[in-house]
Order: structure tokens, then C-alpha cells, then sequence
């Protein structure tokens, strides 16, 4: 069965010059065959990716080429009459994801910090499947939960942060009557802050379990330094596990903006849906790429799909230039990659 | 983490054994930490309760929790500070405030699961719930009335077609992966990595564009596991390469040094050693194909009957018919939609159970079955090789 070759020498009579032995194995038919047959999956893997970006291409090329660069300026979405751009949607986009990172971030982080630093070692492994699991629950769930359960405990969050930080730009919210204590809170619903609160829930896992296991990775000999100089455990964090683990959170933190910026479900069922840009994010209104796409698909003609796909693939461009980023950063932070039993 | 030596006696001198100093715990919470947190939480909360209502003009919970918590990390920080100086006050603080973004996270998790369940309770108590479809349930229909059946049916197909389209793919790709260290090998993993955050709703997309527009098929269950596998195919990639990339080096090393090809090496050593690893993948990248709504949106249609066929009429998933039913807006249809997300969840929370009955070991760690068989075989080849040895066998 074997095909490595192998092949001794002759037992050397001295005085004859060895000949050096070839070292490779010259691979047999089975594993020429096993080695192309992995290649192959390889390169259906790489096609069916390729061409997730090639068909949104052409098939957003007709909308591109009547839209042409206002495509990413107008604030509009009238594909019927020609008007439509992302130039306010892609922002909002934007405002959701920024939300949900200013959140999510400081929480994942001192998740990670605990789970690898100050949990018991009995209780590491359970704390880590609840963040998976947390990764696991869909984001459907996740939305329902913002829209009926949230969304009402929030407004007061909303109303208090516009009075006493209204001079804040993000945080104005102008209606008529709002000052009015009596106002409707209505104009606080539906808003980018609700959004970006639940799904900073969806990118809490996410972050968590890149920056658990960077933390996880910083070495046990500078760590042991660390309090062999006397330091506390806090102060060993700061100096031997956070710069260890700068990567990881650069990284942690840029795949959950990926994410952000693509959720579909929770945007969808929340917000109400404005084509202007709306900076503040206390006020209800708003958009994603991903939820023009959820919601217009149904009634969209053929012009109209084409828009949709033009929008799909500014949001595709979008999170493929974030996640490179992140896994270029990640990766070089990597050490021990392969292990040896 | 630190280690106390008990100081050796000096040669010449005469040890003294007694008066041992009580040793300190290492490991642990200290009875004083306790004390002062417990504390801290308890000012915390009595000044919370005395400002809401009594002597400021504040209401609402989260104020409530937020002014709260706020005088428990003030206080706490007072109570460390009797007994101990600045890095130790940073220590207790820091110590406290990571702890608790653990809670919050994992408060916000039980919260979430048992809101759902607890919304969806009226419809999940009916059997009727998890045997009928919806056509006959119009907005006023008692819950009585009603069920999520074609969502299920819906679900099952989706997923299973999808599983059958990823995941050998994946593997192969994940072997792929593993047994090549050329420049290629780093492109595809750098594509699969960058593709697993990917939006979902692009793979519906390209999925419509691909399949229901350009192909000119219909939308069906078939086209929504298109999607999902479109989904799920990098994700799958992903959890495996890491699991192969664990399979210790000497193994694989001594299976090549048997003479061994190299597809014998990864069939009968690589893939037996990660067999566990590979399976919880698979049911983790399941768990995340069940839930996801957004694919199946733009691909499936919608539908209130049971529709058994993949590939000929619109079918609905579970996620897909919780998001109908609420976005609806009518109450029973609201309470219906929370009991179908309820119903992925449990389904989900099986499949996480099933993964860490499979996946909790390490690779090539084996079960107390494994082992007794492993110990069976290995018994019965040494009889084998003395049976050969011996001067009357063969």
C-alpha cells in the first residue's frame, strides 16, 4: 500500500562516497488523485465566491451606468423615475454599525478580560459556550427582542439623553413639541439608537470570542513576570495581556463592525425607513443597505432589482475591504497555529 | 498564580518547626472582598431606592440600575481603600467593572431567551401550535387555530439540502486547506476567512440573481438552500481548517513514516483524530443555518400551506415565518411569532447540547467507548503478532 520510496542504500563499503538519498516521496496515483480532488473543492469554493461578487456586478451594471456616480450621493430611492442613490443610506448604515461598536466593544472587551483572566478555571470553558451559544441565537430573536422589549425601555434612555445632551449634534432630536414634557415619545421609537443596541447584542460574541482567544494566547512566563515584579492582577492585564492581545481587539472589533454593517433582520423590523440621512440617532428614522434590499426586493421591477443589486454590492465592497482588514490584523497577531502533541 | 516557598533552613542553624505562619490562600475569592462588595451593592441600591421617587425627581429602571451600580463602584472603591493603596484599589475596581460587563452580557443572553419564550407561551402550550399551517388562521383566529407545521417542514427541508451541498464541500476545501502550505492554500483561507462575516442577506441576493433571475427557476425551499449553503459554506471551512490544524503534527508524521500515502493519512489518522471537532462544526454551522432569516427572505417566497416540495413552489422557515408574523403586528399573530422564534431556540439550544455531548473533547481524546474499543483492537492485534511469532503460527 505504501508508495513512499524510500529506498536504502546498500550497506556502504567503506571508502565508497555515499550518494546523498532522495528525501521527497514521489507521490503515487491515489494521492495524485486525493490532492486534486481537494484542489478542486478549493477552487468550486473560490468560483461560487467569485461569483457572489461577478453576478452582483453585472447584474447591478444597468442601474450603475443610468445612476452613475450620484449613485453613492443621492439621498433618495426612487428607482422608477431614475433617482436613487445610497448617499443617505450608506450613511445611516454606518450610524447603526458606529452605535453598535461604541456599545458592544467595551462589553466584549471586559467579557474577554474575565472570562480569561478572572473566572474561575472550572467555570472558563461553561462561560465560553454561553458566548457561543449568545453567537448562536439567531438574529431574528435578537430583533424581536429589540422591537417589543427594548425598544419600550429605551425611550426614556432616548428622551433623557436629548434634554440634557441635546447640544450634542448626534444627540438632537428636533420635532415639533418634543421639549413639551407631555410630547409623544413616539419620535424616540424606531430609531438608530434602538437599532444599534440590538445588534451590539450580535456583535458582543463575535468580538468576544477573537479577543478571548488573543488574551488566551499571551504567555504564561511574562504574565508570571508581571506579578513576580509585584504587580496586581489588574496591573499584569495592562501590561502583559492587553498589548499581547492588541491585535485580537482590533480585530475582534472590525469583524463585529463587518457584521454591523451587514444585519438585515433587526434594521428590517425596527426602523422606519428614511432615504435622507438622519445624523440624529436618538430620533426615529433610518436605514441599512441590507434592509432597503430586505424591504424593496418584493415590488422592485427589473430596474428596480438592479438597483437593489448596485446597493448590494456597495454593502459586499464594503464588508469584504473590513474583513481582509480584520483578518489581516488577526492573523498577524496569531502565534502557535499548529500544535504538536 | 504566585508561588510562597517556605523559607529553608540555614545549614548550622537549628531548624524551629513551630509556630508555622498560617498559609495564605492563594486561589479564590477572600472573605473581605466579598464582604465589601456585598456591601458597596447593598449602599448602592439604597441610594437608588431613596433617590428615585423619594428625593429626586428620577424614574425608570435602567436609571435606576445605572444610578445604582454607579454608587456601588464609588463605594466599593471607599470600602478597598480603608485596608489597601492605590494598585490595589485599581485591582478591586477594574476587577469588579469586568465582572460585570460579564453579567450584563449574559444577563442581556437570559434575558433575550426567556422574554422569547415567555411572549410565545400561550401559543407553545397548544398542540395544535406544531402540527397545523396557518392557512386556515386569519388575523382574528384564536390561537387555537393555527400552527407553525409548514414552517417546520419549511426549515427541515432547507437545512437538510443545505447541509448536503456544504458540508462535503467544506471538508474537502477544510482537507484542502490542511495538507497544503502553498500560496494558494493562503489565498483561499484569506477569501474564506474575509467571506464568513459576510452579510447574509448578499448571499440571498446572488442567490436571486443567480438561480431565480438569470436560471429563470422559481422561488422555492430549494433556491433559499441555495443560500444557506452559500452561507453556511465558509463558516463550515472555517470551524474545520481550525479543528484539522489541531491534529498533532507526530501523528500524521508517524502515519507517513508507516509508508502511508498521503489520502490514507488524512482518511485513516487526520479525520478519525478530529472526528468530534468536525461534528460539533457541522452542528454549530447548522445551528447558525437554522436561524438565519435573511437568505431565505429573498429566495423562498411565502407561504401559509405545507408545501413538502423543495423544488416547486414557495416554502417559509422557521425564522422567516417568526419575522412574517410579527412584523404583521396583530397580537395573536405577534404571540404566534414568538413562539416560533421559542421553537428555534429550543431547536437551536438541542443542537448546542448535542455539540458539546460530541465536541467536549479535545482531538484524538477519545470516550470511555472509543477507549474499550481502542483497548479491544489493540488487545486483539497483540495476540495477532504472538499468534505470528510463535514458531506454529500462520
Amino acid at each position: 500500500m505504501g508508495t513512499a520510496e524510500a529506498v536504502l542504500p546498500a550497506t556502504p563499503t567503506p571508502g565508497a562516497v555515499p550518494v546523498p538519498r532522495r528525501i521527497g516521496a514521489r507521490s503515487g496515483a491515489g494521492d495524485r488523485a486525493f490532492l486534486a480532488g481537494t484542489r478542486l473543492a478549493a477552487l468550486v469554493v473560490v468560483g461560487v465566491i467569485a461569483s457572489v461578487g461577478l453576478f452582483l456586478a453585472v447584474r447591478a451594471y444597468p442601474a450603475l451606468a443610468v445612476a452613475k456616480w450620484r449613485f453613492f450621493t443621492t439621498q433618495a430611492w426612487e428607482p422608477d423615475i431614475h433617482h436613487f442613490g445610497i448617499g443617505g443610506v450608506l450613511i445611516d448604515t454606518v450610524l447603526i454599525a458606529v452605535v453598535a461598536i461604541i456599545v458592544a466593544v467595551p462589553v466584549s472587551l471586559g467579557l474577554s478580560l474575565f472570562i480569561s483572566e478572572i473566572a474561575p478555571r472550572g467555570l472558563q470553558r461553561v462561560f465560553v459556550s454561553l458566548v457561543d451559544l449568545m453567537a448562536a441565537v439567531p438574529s431574528v430573536v435578537f430583533a424581536l427582542w429589540g422591537l417589543d422589549f427594548l425598544q419600550g425601555h429605551v425611550i426614556d434612555i432616548a428622551r433623557w439623553l436629548s434634554t440634557w445632551f441635546g447640544w450634542i449634534p448626534f444627540f438632537h432630536v428636533t420635532a415639533p413639541g418634543v421639549s413639551s414634557p407631555l410630547s409623544s415619545s413616539s419620535v424616540y421609537s424606531a430609531s438608530t439608537f434602538v437599532v444599534g443596541l440590538t445588534v451590539s447584542l450580535m456583535v458582543i460574541p463575535i468580538a468576544c470570542s477573537v479577543m478571548r482567544e488573543a488574551f488566551s494566547q499571551a504567555p504564561v512566563g511574562e504574565r508570571e513576570a508581571a506579578y513576580a515584579l509585584g504587580s496586581s492582577r489588574w496591573g499584569m492585564i495592562t501590561s502583559v495581556v492587553i498589548p499581547f492581545g492588541k491585535g485580537g481587539i482590533i480585530g475582534g472589533t472590525m469583524l463585529g463592525l463587518g457584521r454591523a454593517l451587514g444585519e438585515t433582520i433587526a434594521v428590517y423590523l425596527i426602523i422606519s425607513p428614511t432615504y435622507q440621512i438622519n445624523w440624529h440617532i436618538l430620533q426615529s428614522g433610518g436605514h441599512s443597505i441590507s434592509a432597503l434590499i430586505a424591504l424593496q426586493n418584493g415590488d422592485a421591477d427589473s430596474f428596480g432589482i438592479s438597483a437593489l443589486m448596485a446597493a448590494g454590492l456597495a454593502l459586499f465592497a464594503l464588508t469584504l475591504l473590513i474583513n481582509f482588514g480584520a483578518s489581516a490584523i488577526v492573523a498577524r497577531s496569531r502565534s502557535g497555529a499548529e500544535s504538536d502533541g | 498564580m504566585s508561588i510562597i516557598h517556605m523559607p529553608e533552613a540555614r545549614p548550622g542553624t537549628v531548624p524551629v518547626p513551630p509556630a508555622a505562619p498560617p498559609r495564605r490562600r492563594l486561589h479564590g475569592v477572600r472573605r473581605d472582598t466579598l464582604v465589601d462588595a456585598a456591601g458597596a451593592a447593598v449602599t448602592g441600591v439604597c441610594v437608588s431606592a431613596l433617590l428615585f421617587g423619594r428625593l429626586a425627581a428620577l424614574s425608570g429602571p435602567i436609571g435606576f440600575v445605572v444610578v445604582a451600580y454607579g454608587v456601588f463602584i464609588l463605594v466599593y472603591a471607599v470600602l478597598v481603600s480603608l485596608r489597601d493603596d492605590g494598585p490595589a484599589i485599581r485591582d478591586a475596581v477594574m476587577t469588579a467593572m469586568l465582572t460585570s460587563a460579564a453579567c450584563l452580557a449574559f444577563a442581556a443572553l437570559v434575558l433575550v431567551i426567556t422574554f422569547t419564550i415567555w411572549r410565545g407561551r400561550t401559543a407553545l402550550a397548544h398542540a395544535n401550535f406544531f402540527t397545523q399551517d396557518m392557512s386556515k388562521a386569519g388575523p382574528l383566529a384564536p390561537i387555537t387555530v393555527g400552527g407553525v407545521a409548514h414552517a417546520l417542514v419549511g426549515t427541515l427541508w432547507m437545512i437538510g439540502i443545505a447541509l448536503i451541498l456544504s458540508v462535503p464541500l467544506g471538508l474537502v476545501c477544510a482537507v484542502y486547506l490542511d495538507q497544503t502550505r502553498s500560496r494558494p492554500a493562503l489565498f483561499v483561507r484569506t477569501i474564506v476567512e474575509a467571506m464568513t462575516a459576510l452579510p447574509t442577506i448578499l448571499a440571498g441576493l446572488f442567490i436571486y440573481a443567480s438561480w431565480i433571475l438569470t436560471l429563470g427557476y422559481q422561488e422555492s425551499g430549494l433556491a433559499a438552500a441555495l443560500a444557506l449553503s452559500i452561507m453556511m459554506l465558509p463558516y463550515m471551512i472555517r470551524t474545520s481548517d481550525l479543528v484539522l490544524r489541531l491534529v498533532p503534527n507526530n501523528i500524521r508524521e508517524a502515519s507517513s513514516a508507516l509508508g502511508a500515502p498521503r489520502w490514507r493519512t488524512v482518511w485513516h489518522v487526520v479525520l478519525p483524530t478530529a472526528r468530534s471537532g468536525l461534528a460539533t462544526a457541522v452542528i454549530l454551522a447548522t445551528a447558525r443555518g437554522i436561524g438565519e432569516a435573511s437568505p431565505v427572505l429573498l429566495t423562498a417566497g411565502f407561504t401559509t400551506y405545507i408545501n413538502a416540495d423543495p423544488v416547486h413552489g414557495p416554502m417559509v422557515s422557521l425564522p422567516l415565518e417568526a419575522l412574517k408574523l410579527v412584523a404583521s403586528g396583530e397580537p395573536t399573530y405577534v404571540v404566534r411569532g414568538f413562539a416560533c422564534a421559542a421553537l428555534l431556540l429550543f431547536l437551536i439550544l438541542a443542537l448546542f447540547a448535542l455539540a458539546r455531548f460530541i465536541g467536549g473533547r479535545g482531538p484524538g481524546h477519545l470516550s470511555r467507548g472509543q477507549e474499550r474499543r481502542a483497548l479491544r483492537a489493540s488487545a486483539g492485534d497483540a495476540r495477532r503478532l504472538a499468534r505470528a511469532a510463535s514458531p506454529g503460527g500462520m
